[in-house]
């Protein structure tokens, strides 16, 4: 008999699952749900960290859970559940329903679910083209071993994880596809320590759907990068604080503009009232050097997405360009408050969040100029190497920590500097981004909010911001 | 299955694979949470959770570990297979045993068993709430920040040489982050968060009220000169420092080698003697507490800082061996067992003459700052080099007038500020981590925008 045949009374990974799955949807709708959908994970993780020579910690661990999402009118109930059983599945749409305390007789039309997706043909394979923790094992010790230079590092790390996630997804407008996604990181770090100074220094690598990437992985660059970036930094001097130019480096630089204007154009913002950019379509936010991207169908990045967790493709947004606001980061629960059309972002941590608006790679798109331009534009200033996290208030004003910088005098760099931080909003900075180099590259990164941590890709060409609060001593 | 039910099953399934040594830990909850959106049910949210970890040590007593939330038969003995799998990769460096206190007695605090009140109650407490909040003030126009949730959960720690430790208990928790708007000025924002045994305890009225008090008095807002400053943290903002530079005090972070302290700190003196500080994760007014860690060590009250000098280190069963000492009840499951303070409690010593007691954030008529909230934790702090450069939400208090500070950090050296300390204040506040009182700290850099 074919799998497709055998009618389980519990959903089975690998599985045609139709006929359970429309008959919990068809519940739903029968209770009264205007829209149910019903997301179902799969999970096999593995980390591992070295420590100096040592293999310090594996762990791996696996997992499976459903979330049930039931929409009456504009508002939702979520349910999740480690029971995958029909039973389960049935008293999680039951208890939505119940929390929406849903009385009208009013009944949505279900009419099946429509031809399977199936984006997880080709990927059955990825579980067997994996390295292994063997394999792992010895390449990051060889990663750490690497990073010993000399007798001012006093620590060293490496660390891989790989995550492996087999996703179901139907609901009541007749969606139902499969896939399965491969998120591999790596990342290196070292703390440098000589009398009274201190410095660290780390870079983190991530690809999607590569099973070979960690392979092709040149940790012997990687590691003389982060030597290089802590042996500069650990007798910097603190910067003194103040307005100035700054230069952002391109990669990871990004993340200010993910943080800082990337969250404010997800509708999720529009939804609290919290994004200044709300009545702002078609008009001028930025500065007419920029154009900011954000899509997830780069090929192997670590943001990317064959089909995002509301079934959608995803697609490339342009939010803004050459200045002008031209879009919102849209899911299925942003598309029926704000009115703005899904853009394949409904994306969530796991089966026990529901789907938000997230960004996938966001990045400002290339200009003209070389570094050299943006830093000869400067007498005095700062250049941000290697930024740390940051985050955002609630009222739009962000806080960035850099990890390497350099003062900028003459049009020249000069002395590293530590402690410094990026103060600012938005609004008022956007404008001020008045150069952006030719040198675009993306940065693997993890984006936390409301629906959890998800893989993202960062990123920019090296950029100028014409004035800055820099926090500093 | 329940937790004895599922010990059985580990043992069974562990006699199969021919693993002599394992232990567990297993959490399991029932959560319950909604949100409101001027007055409309945003997103109600219930979710039953289910995570087991078990170790298990190999022939060469290497251990190796898994993480699952398959809690079926076939989940546990896929659990322990890869586990032992797992243990050919154990830390040949550092070996891990049980904790020997995973038998002794434990104190659990007897609170009065919370029932769910429901998702409807829930629903309209929240929305109640946000009407008074929005009331409260013409210039609070939305809360966008809004949640009010309880949980039930079970906590179990148990291991093949027969220890079982179980632990049941309810917690309820609201926040309101509400957002006020004036013309020609730039939004504000501050909120509250309260938290109780169940939602049915939690101080709505008094959640609703610093909410808006916070909010409304960051109406009037200027930009401050970038300078050095007399700085009164609030207990909130004090107790968040020592948590973002807790690895002072952890042994786990000192055998990394991320710690600014080392093996032999213990007596070092870092602030002035009017300090003690304490880690207690049993205070009564701990509403997270629990009974014992992730080791089944019990949790109690020990001493972090005495009269300015570090007193203790916080310790797992494996850094506890190494520093020829025992476990203090700070640990958390994973191959690589972590260490963490469970509840700070800061409070004025005896030793306190050297204290500028004039300097009373309600009385104090001198020029200084006074800082409500840190933000941006984990961006601005580098615990491993001591230096921090965060944001905050304050005032400036200046010839006898109070303002809202705009966009500006506080910088500066963990060390530098806990010798800084020139006063530390009588009463003492309860907030979510922990309890202090006002601390007083002298010449403290600030970067802002005027």
């Amino acid at each position: 008999m074919l799998s497709s045949q055998i009618k389980s009374n519990e959903i089975v990974f690998g599985s045609c699952n139709k006929d359970l799955l429309e008959e919990i949807i068809f519940y739903g709708i029968g209770l009264g749900a205007d829209f149910v959908e019903i997301f179902i994970e799969n999970t096999d993780n593995s980390s591992v960290l070295a420590e100096e020579d040592f293999i310090t910690s594996v762990s791996p661990s696996f997992g499976r859970g459903a979330g049930i999402r039931i929409f009456k009118g504009k508002k939702d109930g979520f349910v999740s559940t480690n029971d995958l059983t029909k039973h389960g599945l049935m008293r999680s749409v039951s208890q939505a329903i119940e929390m929406l305390d849903i009385t009208d007789n009013k009944r949505e039309i279900f009419n099946g679910l429509n031809k399977h997706r199936d984006y997880s043909l080709s990927k059955k394979k990825w579980i067997n083209e994996v390295p292994s923790i063997h394999e792992i094992s010895e390449k990051l010790l060889v990663s750490t071993k690497s990073l010993k230079k000399n007798n001012k590092i006093i620590t060293r790390k490496g660390s891989y994880s790989r995550n492996l996630q087999e996703v179901i997804i139907a609901s009541s407008d007749g969606t139902y596809v499969s896939d399965i996604r491969l998120h591999q990181t790596v990342g290196l770090n070292v703390i440098a320590s000589e009398a009274q100074y201190r410095s660290s220094g780390s870079r983190r690598f991530g690809s999607s759907g590569m099973p070979n990437e960690f392979r092709l992985w040149d940790h012997e660059k990687a590691a003389n990068d982060v030597f290089e970036s802590s042996m500069n930094m650990l007798y910097a001097d603190y910067v003194d604080a103040g307005q100035m130019p700054v230069v952002l480096a391109n990669k990871f630089g990004g993340v200010i503009f993910h943080e800082a204007c990337g969250h404010l154009l997800e509708t999720t913002q529009i939804e609290r009232g919290t994004t200044p950019f709300e009545n702002k379509l078609n008009e001028k936010i930025a500065h007419e050097s920029v154009t900011a991207i954000d899509e997830g169908i780069s090929e192997g990045s670590f943001g990317s997405l064959s089909v995002d967790d509301e079934g959608m493709e995803p697609e490339k947004s342009v939010l803004i360009k050459d200045g002008i606001l031209k879009k919102f980061i849209s899911d299925r629960a942003g598309e029926l408050r704000t009115g703005h059309k899904r853009t394949g972002s409904g994306r969530r941590q796991n089966y026990s969040f529901a789907a938000a608006s997230r960004m996938r790679n966001t990045y400002i798109a290339k200009g003209e100029h070389s570094k050299e331009d943006l830093i000869n534009s400067i007498s005095e200033g700062l250049y941000c190497k290697s930024m740390g996290g940051g985050s955002v208030g609630a009222t739009g004003q962000f806080n960035f920590a850099v990890e390497e910088g350099y003062l900028i005098k003459n049009g020249k760099l000069t002395s590293p500097v530590k402690g410094a931080t990026l103060i600012g909003e938005a609004k008022e900075v956007m404008p001020k981004i008045s150069m952006c180099g030719n040198d675009l590259e993306l940065a693997p990164g993890f984006c936390g909010s409301i629906s959890g941590s998800v893989n993202v890709t960062v990123g920019q060409p090296h950029i100028k911001v014409d004035s800055i609060t820099v926090g500093g001593r | 299955m329940n937790s004895r039910e599922i010990t059985t099953q580990i043992s069974k399934a562990a006699d199969f694979l021919n693993l002599k040594k394992w232990d567990y830990g297993a959490s399991f909850s029932n959560d319950y949470s909604v949100q409101v959106d001027k007055g409309e049910a945003k997103q109600l949210k219930a979710s039953q959770k289910q995570i087991l970890t078990i170790r298990v040590w190999n022939q060469s007593n290497l251990v190796g570990i898994t993480t699952t939330s398959d809690i079926s038969e076939s989940g546990i003995k896929k659990a322990l297979k890869q586990a032992n799998i797992a243990s050919d990769f154990g830390n040949k460096n550092e070996s891990t045993e049980f904790s020997p206190l995973a038998k002794d007695p434990i104190k659990v605090k007897e609170v009065k068993k919370r029932n769910p009140v429901g998702i409807k109650k829930l629903l309209t407490v929240l929305r109640e709430a946000e009407v008074k909040l929005l009331e409260s003030h013409e210039s609070i126009k939305s809360v966008p920040y809004n949640g009010l949730s309880e949980s039930f959960f079970e906590r179990v720690y148990a291991n093949s040489e027969g220890a079982f430790r179980s632990y049941s208990k309810s917690q309820a928790a609201l926040y309101l982050y509400a957002r006020a708007e004036e013309n020609n000025k730039k939004p504000r924002s501050s909120g509250s968060v309260k938290l109780g045994y169940g939602a049915d305890d939690i101080d709505i009225e008094s959640c609703i009220k610093e909410a808006s008090n916070k909010t409304i008095s960051h109406l009037n807002y200027s930009s401050i000169k970038t300078d050095k400053y007399l700085i009164c943290f609030s207990p909130e903002s004090f107790l968040t420092i020592i948590n973002a530079f807790s690895s002072m005090f952890n042994a786990r972070s000192i055998i990394d080698g991320v710690s600014l302290s080392n093996k032999n700190s213990i007596g070092e003196k870092l602030s002035t003697e009017a300090l003690n500080i304490y880690d207690d994760g049993l205070h009564e007014k701990n509403i997270s507490s629990t009974p014992f860690d992730g080791e089944g060590t019990p949790t109690k009250r020990l001493c972090l800082i005495n009269r300015g000098r570090i007193e203790n280190f916080i310790h797992s069963e494996s850094t506890a061996r190494i520093f020829k000492t025992t476990p203090t009840g700070h640990a958390g499951l994973g191959s690589k067992v972590s260490v963490s303070p469970d509840w700070i409690v800061v409070e004025k010593s005896d030793e306190n003459i050297d204290l500028k007691t004039s300097l009373d954030h309600s009385t104090y008529e001198g020029e200084f700052v006074y800082i409500e909230e840190l933000n941006a934790i984990h961006a601005g702090v580098r615990a491993s080099q001591g230096s921090f450069s965060l944001p905050f939400d304050g005032w400036l208090y200046k010839n006898g007038k109070k303002i809202s500070i705009e966009s500006a950090t506080v910088a500066g050296d963990i060390k530098y500020l806990l010798k800084n300390i020139v006063n530390i204040e009588s009463s003492q506040e309860v907030t979510t981590s922990g309890i202090s009182p006002h601390i007083w700290v002298d010449e403290l850099s600030i970067t802002g925008d005027a």
